[in-house]
């Protein structure tokens, strides 16, 4: 896989290989020095043209473990603020020699668009409400850890909030059904997208109807800007609706488990602390970002090379 | 200088007849056989129509000269069998003023290749807000108003627009769009839009807005043209205005007739379009439309845009696609229409709702000015973007097999394209 843009894209083999190899790439991190040579000499553009933290910290840090050179972009100090079209940026940057772009926009599309104007690999770390592939494959691999297994047959996910304009719910969707997972969607009709008969998921409108089936409850954050567009009343009549309360964490089934993608909303989305919450799986979704994102790099940028070479010198480098 | 075209046929209400044609002095001095003139064209194989006359071509200037201009938009429109077209007010300035009219239409003179037919605002500056000096620009020869790139939001002032527009016999030409429910939206409000996470633009956005512009004119009595139509229910609104008998009249682009919303699907701003690229179902009720005379015209929203502003971001770019040179090769393609009827669609129908009958969108005959094209109606061909003669190359047609195609175009007794060529 030379770019890693939409799970659509990969597709279920590229989805099983990335959490396989992620696992190599966890053993990597248990280590007192979890660096390895993987991709010394290769070169990597973090293109951030959107506020992010945790993603961006979280590429960056998987970049380094593997030995890849990296390079920081960021809307505040280019020269995009400078009128420069994105072409341009995107063709300058090409001509120094890069192997992949890391990209984050507002707008949904833009790994596509760029691909037309470089040789290098395109990961996409999210581009509007479209796609977030790596978060899915974060969550996938999460659950997976959590379950023991990659099948998620039988498996009940619920995932609960504006999902029409979350990327993350777009990648999760296509993931977890995927995997054999059955999916609801949970929200007002106001935060769901419209004409989708199409995706493989239920929808309801109370989350009390689906706690109790549920064995993932997967929050999303409610931005309070939903609020000035009319798509809800008001942010305590959404938290009451379709918030996680004490009193829903209390019927939701003893083995089931809580996640968020963050940033969390607290008081919102997350009415309870969540790190008191047995359940919870969102540390676990941060800490595998990076092993995650360590085998999305390796992926995409040895796409290229005799693929037993480079799966061999991994294992080499793992068993050092 | 007399032109003998010989061989060829002509388009008439009867249907294509075979004769020849002899034009002098700008216009058709005979019909019949072998005449003798200072030039004979052997145009066999091909048939005469009256020039194609477009009701709706974005020519960008004064304003946007790098992408159009009223030169280059001209020789498109020439090459696309156009012998007049309908300039859209949204220029810098906007067409709301005589000076910026009269700009225009000499513009259109000094290039010579057809005539500019220039619209002019419904409000000033094209902001909704006050009535452009309607009765000033229907004396500078202002014949379709149009706030075109958005339609008049405030029904109380589309109302007195209407009223207004009445006693001076212009034309309101509406673009259908109720902004407030297409805030932000970059293609068609469907599953594909949900799909790739972008705000959708649903049919009723536009649906109200006819269906309110109808029940206007039932109340004023005012000449409404609804501009590039795209959904189902706005055919069905239309059909029925005009089975009450409501002085209504509509158009469609090619576009509308042939490509759906799932080309999005790759992310290309080319095919991001205002009103949006629809549905199958919708392209089939346009073309039930055009076939049963529901809507009137074929116009083709020719939109002209920089390589660079079609390169930005999908919910940045902006809205538009060429037309101009495609239209009846596109339009072919997708309908099939007897000669007579694309003559009907693509000239006689436009003439009469641009206010230009006495010149424009004639069937050939006797003493008409001489305003015709010749087209192969047998072609099958393809586009090339690096040899059209608008000075933007964003057309979504690449790829598709158009059918028909122009090879001669007469602007007032003047062959300004011959052999599919510019001659200026």
């Amino acid at each position: 896989m030379k770019h890693i843009r939409s799970i659509s894209e990969i597709g279920k083999p590229g989805v099983l290989a990335i959490i396989e190899r992620a696992k190599q790439m966890a053993e990597i991190n248990s280590r007192p020095i979890p660096k390895v040579p993987a991709l010394r000499g290769k070169t990597v553009v973090s293109l951030f043209l959107e506020d992010s933290t945790r993603t961006r910290l979280s590429f960056e840090t998987a970049a380094k473990r593997l030995s890849a050179e990296t390079m920081n972009f960021s809307v505040s100090n280019s020269s995009v603020n400078k009128g420069e079209s994105l072409r341009d940026t995107i063709e300058t940057i090409s001509d120094m020699g890069v192997d992949a772009f890391v990209v984050r926009h507002k707008s949904s599309g833009i790994p596509w668009q760029i691909e037309q104007w470089t040789d290098a690999s395109i990961i996409n770390a999210g581009d509007g409400a479209h796609q977030h592939p790596t978060q899915a494959l974060v969550d996938c691999f999460t659950i997976a850890e959590s379950l023991g297994t990659i099948s998620f047959e039988g498996l009940t996910i619920s995932i609960v909030g504006d999902i029409r304009h979350s990327r993350v719910a777009r990648s999760n969707v296509e993931a977890f059904a995927m995997l054999g997972a059955k999916v609801i969607l949970v929200a007002p009709n106001t935060l769901l997208p419209p004409d989708i008969d199409h995706w493989p998921v239920t929808v309801s409108t109370d989350i009390d109807d689906v706690i109790r089936e549920t064995d993932i409850l997967y929050m999303l954050r409610l931005q309070s800007e939903r609020m000035d567009q009319g798509l809800i009343p008001n942010l305590s009549e959404y938290g009451n609706r379709f918030g996680l309360t004490e009193k829903r964490v209390a019927i939701l089934p003893s083995a089931s488990r809580i996640m968020h993608p963050g940033p969390m909303n607290r008081g919102v989305e997350m009415q309870v602390d969540p790190s008191l919450l047995s359940q919870s799986l969102i540390h676990r979704q941060v800490a595998n970002g990076v092993s995650v994102r360590m085998a999305v790099l390796f992926t995409a940028l040895t796409f290229n090379d005799d693929r037993e070479n480079a799966i061999e010198r991994l294992a080499k480098e793992t068993a050092q | 200088m007399s032109v003998a075209f010989r061989g060829g046929s002509i388009v008439t209400k009867d249907g294509v007849v075979s004769a020849d044609l002899l034009v002098d002095d700008g216009k058709i001095a005979e019909i019949g056989a072998w005449f003798s003139a200072d030039e004979v064209i052997d145009i066999s194989g091909l048939v005469v129509f009256p020039g194609f006359v477009d009701l709706h071509a974005h020519l960008r200037e004064p304003g946007r000269e790098d992408t159009e201009t009223i030169e280059t938009g001209s020789r498109a429109g020439a090459k696309g069998g156009y012998t007049a077209v309908v300039a859209m007010p949204n220029t810098d300035p906007a067409q709301d003023n005589v000076p910026t009219i009269e700009f225009v239409r000499l513009q259109g003179q000094r290039a010579g290749l057809l005539e500019v037919v220039p619209s002019g605002c419904i409000t000033v500056g094209r902001q909704g807000k006050a009535l452009a000096p309607m009765a000033k620009l229907a004396k500078a020869g202002v014949h379709l108003f149009t706030d075109d790139g958005s339609g008049v939001q405030d029904p109380l002032l589309m109302r007195r627009a209407m009223e207004y527009s009445k006693q001076l016999n212009v034309v309101l030409g509406q673009h259908c769009e109720v902004s407030a429910l297409t805030q932000g939206a970059v293609m068609h409000e469907c599953g594909c839009s949900s799909d790739l996470g972008v705000p959708g633009w649903p049919s009723l956005a536009e649906e109200l807005m006819v269906h309110r512009d109808i029940e206007l004119a039932r109340l004023t009595g005012a000449r409404i043209h609804f501009l590039h139509l795209s959904t189902a229910g706005s055919v069905d609104l239309v059909r029925q205005a005009k089975r009450d008998g409501l002085p209504v009249t509509a158009e469609v682009t090619p576009h509308h007739l042939s490509l759906t919303a799932e080309l999005l699907r790759g992310f290309d701003a080319t095919f991001k379009v205002n009103p949006p690229l629809r549905t199958i179902s919708d392209i089939d009720a346009l073309k039930a439309g055009v076939l049963d005379g529901t809507i009137d015209a074929i116009a083709t929203d020719h939109a002209p845009h920089s390589r660079r502003d079609k390169e930005l971001p999908l919910d940045q770019a902006p809205p538009g696609m060429l037309g101009l040179e495609t239209a009846l090769g596109v339009t072919c393609a997708a309908l099939d229409l007897d000669p007579l009827a694309i003559a009907n669609v693509m000239s006689v129908a436009p003439a009469r709702i641009a206010g230009i009958a006495d010149r424009q969108g004639n069937l050939p005959r006797v003493g008409v000015a001489a305003n015709l094209c010749f087209v192969d109606l047998n072609a099958s061909w393809m586009v090339n973007p690096q040899t059209l003669a608008s000075k933007s190359t964003n057309t979504p047609f690449v790829g598709r097999q158009l059918r028909c195609k122009v090879v001669h175009t007469m602007f007032n007794g003047n062959l300004v394209v011959r052999d599919g060529e510019a001659l200026k």
